[in-house]
């Protein structure tokens, strides 16, 4: 018994990890590019921004993980996800990639701000371009910044995947809650827990190695 | 023959002016230095010719060459903008040294990133990286840190830090040097050491501007000083003309505070 649970959690366990490690390579990059939006001199797109951020970090990620995924087959009379686990994580992963990236914009944006303008001038007065003041200055400071937040939000990440039950996506907790329904016992829940006990310490291993790796300076 | 002349600058932040009709010349080789109190537009005037930012009216020459010209309206390239910049190097009061860069990487890095953009690049990498390792680290030895080299910035003293920040300055050769309070963000006891540098450098007939409430160092090192209060230039002339024989009411208010302490 334990043996065929032990397979299906890890069955689980790869397609909470693929939500996970897709949602970041997504929600990474438009976080970023959201961020410089919110900074943008155009007060229009700032404010449009603005409101995009406030619906998607105001209302509960479920919701709109089931608008993405049923909204369009009933919009358009034809499902533009595919009948199977693959449409299913791929919806997941749009409805998490766009809700993750407005919460991780805040954050670089703080992060972004936080690097004291000086920073910024002493590279303009030698002669740096934006760009170079960006990736040789700005960029370690912001990371060195941010990481003990997006380390909180990571780890929400980690457990936020397990709404991927509400449309079938077969992850970890649904692995786990399916023997209770089939067997009536309970002990393969707690075992879930263990999983993303295991998988939450190596993030935080991960995180507090960086953060050694950037303590070189203050 | 004048390196520098400032004609007529203006520079209104939100309507409010801040420097109200500022000329002046430097020469080559001899050391400015801009007193007067706080607010009075002095640090403004710095950002001014450093392009940090950018003046309402008026001129800037360097060397013959129109830096700025207000009259003329057309947008200047990001490039354009960076060449000018480096005519004037700038030390700020609170040092603004990269924090993620030892001492010498501070002083290396705006070099190699200009190097970087020669195409010879590529094919010498290793022998330009070690000029301008060089170069760095015969700039930090000048300052008398050569113990200090791979230090971070946050192992360092602050009057070390403005140190590294001189020597950073310095590395890409500009016409004028531009200090900013160079000694306000430290304690007593370590200003003495940054002066002593700037002192030397002046020694060494390079060109600078100083922006200070060093009365007596302004006296001992400038060849010209400034006297700024509220916007305008109100009196300039040698240390003496100044700082010792005052003409201008306002002068000599301003040097009496500071005599009281």
């Amino acid at each position: 018994m334990i043996l065929s649970v032990t397979v299906q959690l890890l069955s689980g366990l790869l397609t909470t990890f693929k939500i996970f490690a897709l949602t970041l390579v997504f929600a990474l990059p438009l976080g970023l590019i959201l961020a410089f939006g919110c900074m943008s001199k155009l007060k229009l797109l700032r404010s449009v921004l603005q409101i995009f951020i406030w619906i998607i970090r105001g209302t509960p990620l479920m919701l709109q993980l089931i608008i993405i995924f049923y909204g369009p087959g009933l919009w358009l009379s034809h499902n533009i996800w595919a009948g199977n686990e693959n449409g299913r994580i791929a919806a997941t992963v749009v409805a998490f990639a766009i809700n993750y990236a407005c919460y991780f914009s805040v954050i670089f944006r703080g992060g972004i701000e936080g690097v004291p303008v000086g920073q910024t001038e002493a590279g303009l007065v030698l002669g740096m371009t934006k760009l170079q003041i960006f990736f040789k200055i700005t960029l370690l400071q912001m990371i060195k910044r941010i990481i003990p937040p997006m380390s909180n939000e990571i780890i929400t990440l980690v457990k936020d995947t397990s709404l991927a039950r509400i449309i079938a996506a077969y992850e970890l907790t649904f692995a786990g809650y399916s023997f209770m329904k089939s067997d009536g016992i309970t002990w393969p829940l707690f075992y879930t827990g263990v999983f993303y006990l295991l998988f939450v310490g190596i993030l935080t291993l991960l995180f507090n190695y960086i953060e050694k790796k950037l303590s070189y300076f203050r | 023959m004048a390196i520098l002349e400032v004609k007529n600058i203006e520079k209104k932040f939100h309507n409010t002016p801040v420097l109200k009709d500022i000329s002046f010349s430097l020469e080559e080789g001899n050391a400015l230095a801009i007193i007067g109190s706080s607010g009075s537009g002095k640090t403004t005037l710095l950002r001014c010719l450093n392009f940090l930012e950018t003046p309402n009216s008026g001129k800037i020459i360097v060397k013959d060459d129109i830096l700025f010209d207000s009259s003329n309206k057309n947008k200047v390239s990001e490039s354009e903008l960076r060449n000018r910049r480096l005519h004037f190097g700038m030390v700020f009061q609170s040092f603004n040294l990269f924090p993620q860069y030892t001492a010498l990487e501070n002083v290396m890095l705006a070099e190699e990133l200009i190097a970087k953009e020669n195409p010879d690049y590529k094919n010498n990498k290793a022998e330009i990286t070690n000029q301008i390792r060089k170069h760095a680290e015969e700039l930090l030895t000048m300052m008398g840190l050569s113990e200090r080299i791979n230090h971070y910035p946050h192992q360092l003293s602050g009057g070390q830090q403005q140190r590294v920040a001189i020597a950073r300055a310095l590395a890409l050769k500009p016409d004028i040097l531009c200090f900013d309070e160079p000694t306000s963000a430290l304690d007593p006891e370590l200003t003495g050491e940054v002066l002593k540098v700037i002192r030397s450098l002046a020694e060494q007939n390079t060109t600078m501007i100083i922006v200070t409430h060093e009365m007596a160092f302004a006296r001992d090192v400038a060849d010209k000083v400034i006297f700024m209060d509220d916007g305008v230039i109100v009196e300039q002339g040698t240390p003496d003309e100044v700082i010792n024989n005052p003409k201008e009411e306002r002068t000599k208010q301003f040097l009496m505070r500071y005599a009281e302490g």
